[in-house]
């Protein structure tokens, strides 16, 4: 599976679970309107750590926040390697 | 209660035919009259402070018993006392000697008086002389590891005793899954000698082979941790026992955990006692139900409990007197009640355990209590036990995650459901109870959880 299947997969799945309606996701989907709160963001992260094996935001160089779904999927693919 | 020393009460026959089992030995009590195990060097122990460093808890047993009324103060160690810390509690006690047996650890060597203990009496050359008052030192485990020397008395040790009416009828039988050198486990020892006998454990001993021995020597009263019960229904072997009542402290009595024991025992009363090593035992719960009854604060009686800052604080003749060593911490307020650390909520006229005050996960600033996740999850019928911690989360600082241990000895349910079907039932069980931000992310199905020597569920440092 893709880094951005998974991503989608989990964005589904964390969407569900709290029952929030998520909002289509496109890669200029801006996150704050993605239908999220931080505690999904919360969990999607710790999720994907698991799944993927990498915490960008725990890295030891600077990154940038993601702002749009796109930029979310392009920090985890530069860090899954 | 004992006004006199323990072994003046117990050689003057506070329980005549009262036994002490250990793994392989048994010590009728009436023998301690006019036998010793200290080979004829009690009376060079007399006003020394004393570090009872025996690994074997027989000879422990029977030094606490001969040393009551002749040592200035002895120091209660657990078999599994880091060497490392024992010059520190030395120096806390002042000790100035040891009781050692063939398997003490050899870490004692700066002790100038080393008396060597065996569980095998010999004859009394001399008549004991007269006796004093000896202070009793228990130890516990302080944040950093390095213990903290608790003294009590024996008079505080034996107030939750007294008042209690001798058994009449039929000779107790006690036994316990503690070790008798922690505050839990010498609860037990004590109402042991004095009402009957008592089945010692030994961290050798399979749970399994414990149980049996303590079902052959027909025991009645037996306590330990939630932990160490989970541990024993896991073990298959419940039902070599058959005793009338079922004692939990130590830990939260959770209600799935007081279910099981009902249904392990049906004819025994399950009863959860809230104690600890300095604010000694405060009151015990015999209606099946987790939590106690809201009518217990701030009512008088012998036991004073309140709530300050949601934490439970005790006052009561069965507290400990203070902290020995240099700078150490003050153990009672000035009004005298102990600040037990752990935290209560109180729902519809009773109060829960919410856990330890330093334990708390903080998910983007709301709290959450391990232990009453753990009380949710513990309620699926596959789940023996579980540990709830905190996970470090970029976004909201922690979240909240779970392990689980199935029951898979199971209550005639047939075989556990796949790992990804319980995860998910046991995600929707939370999720139905639980503000969301109290719901683990993530829960992982183990097949075992550290339990430490004390018999508590590991819990890493918040």
């Amino acid at each position: 599976m893709s880094v951005k299947s998974t991503i989608t997969a989990q964005f589904q799945q964390v969407a569900r679970e709290q029952d929030r309606t998520l909002a289509p996701l496109a890669d200029e989907l801006k996150l704050v309107q993605s239908g999220l709160d931080s505690l999904s963001f919360a969990i999607i992260v710790a999720r994907l750590e698991d799944s993927l094996g990498v915490d960008p935001f725990n890295a030891t160089e600077a990154v940038e926040f993601p702002v749009t779904f796109g930029d979310f999927v392009r920090l985890y693919e530069r860090f899954a390697k | 209660m004992p006004s006199e020393s323990l072994w003046k009460s117990i050689s003057s026959g506070a329980s005549p035919g009262g036994r002490l089992h250990g793994i392989r030995h048994t010590i009728p009590l009436a023998d301690l009259a006019q036998a010793t195990s200290l080979g004829g060097h009690l009376e060079e122990l007399r006003e020394k402070s004393v570090l009872l460093l025996t690994r074997d808890q027989l000879t422990a047993a029977l030094a606490m018993i001969e040393l009551d009324g002749v040592a200035r103060r002895m120091v209660l160690c657990p078999p599994d006392l880091a060497p490392e810390h024992v010059p520190s509690v030395m120096q806390g006690a002042e000790a100035d000697a040891c009781i050692i047996d063939e398997a003490s650890a050899n870490s004692q060597a700066l002790i100038p008086l080393r008396v060597r203990a065996t569980p095998v009496l010999t004859r009394m050359e001399r008549p004991r002389q007269g006796s004093r008052y000896t202070e009793w030192v228990l130890l516990t485990s302080g944040t950093t590891g390095v213990p903290k020397l608790v003294l009590h008395t024996l008079a505080s040790l034996t107030s939750a005793l007294a008042g209690r009416a001798r058994a009449v009828v039929e000779p107790l039988v006690w036994s316990t899954f503690y070790d008798i050198r922690r505050y839990g486990g010498l609860q037990v020892f004590l109402r042991g000698v004095h009402t009957g006998s008592l089945v010692l454990s030994d961290p050798s001993e399979a749970v399994s082979d414990f149980l049996s021995r303590a079902g052959a020597a027909g025991v009645t009263h037996i306590s330990g941790t939630p932990s160490h019960w989970r541990g024993a229904l896991m073990s298959g072997a419940a039902a070599s026992i058959a005793p009338g009542y079922v004692r939990l402290s130590g830990e939260i009595a959770d209600q799935s955990i007081l279910d099981s024991l009902h249904a392990a025992y049906p004819a025994a009363v399950v009863a959860h006692a809230f104690a600890s090593t300095e604010a000694g035992v405060a009151f015990e719960v015999r209606d099946g139900r987790a939590g106690f009854p809201a009518a217990l604060i701030d009512s008088p009686g012998a036991v004073e409990l309140r709530v300050r800052e949601e934490t439970l604080q005790i006052r009561s003749a069965g507290t400990a007197r203070r902290y020995l060593g240099n700078g150490a911490e003050q153990l009672r307020a000035e009004d005298g009640f102990v600040d037990t650390g752990d935290r209560v909520e109180e729902r519809a006229g009773r109060f829960y355990f919410m856990g330890r005050r330093g334990g708390v996960i903080n998910v983007g600033g709301l709290k959450v209590h391990p232990e009453e996740v753990e009380a949710v999850i513990n309620t699926h019928p596959w789940v023996r036990m579980s540990l709830v911690r905190s996970r470090r989360n970029p976004i909201t600082g922690a979240v909240v995650t779970a392990e689980v241990v199935v029951n898979d000895i199971g209550a005639g349910l047939g075989s556990p459901p796949p790992a990804e079907v319980l995860t998910r039932e046991l995600t929707d069980r939370c999720r139905r109870s639980l503000a969301p931000h109290k719901v683990p992310a993530m829960i992982r199905i183990v097949p075992a959880l550290e339990v430490s020597p004390s018999g508590k569920l590991v819990r890493p440092l918040a």
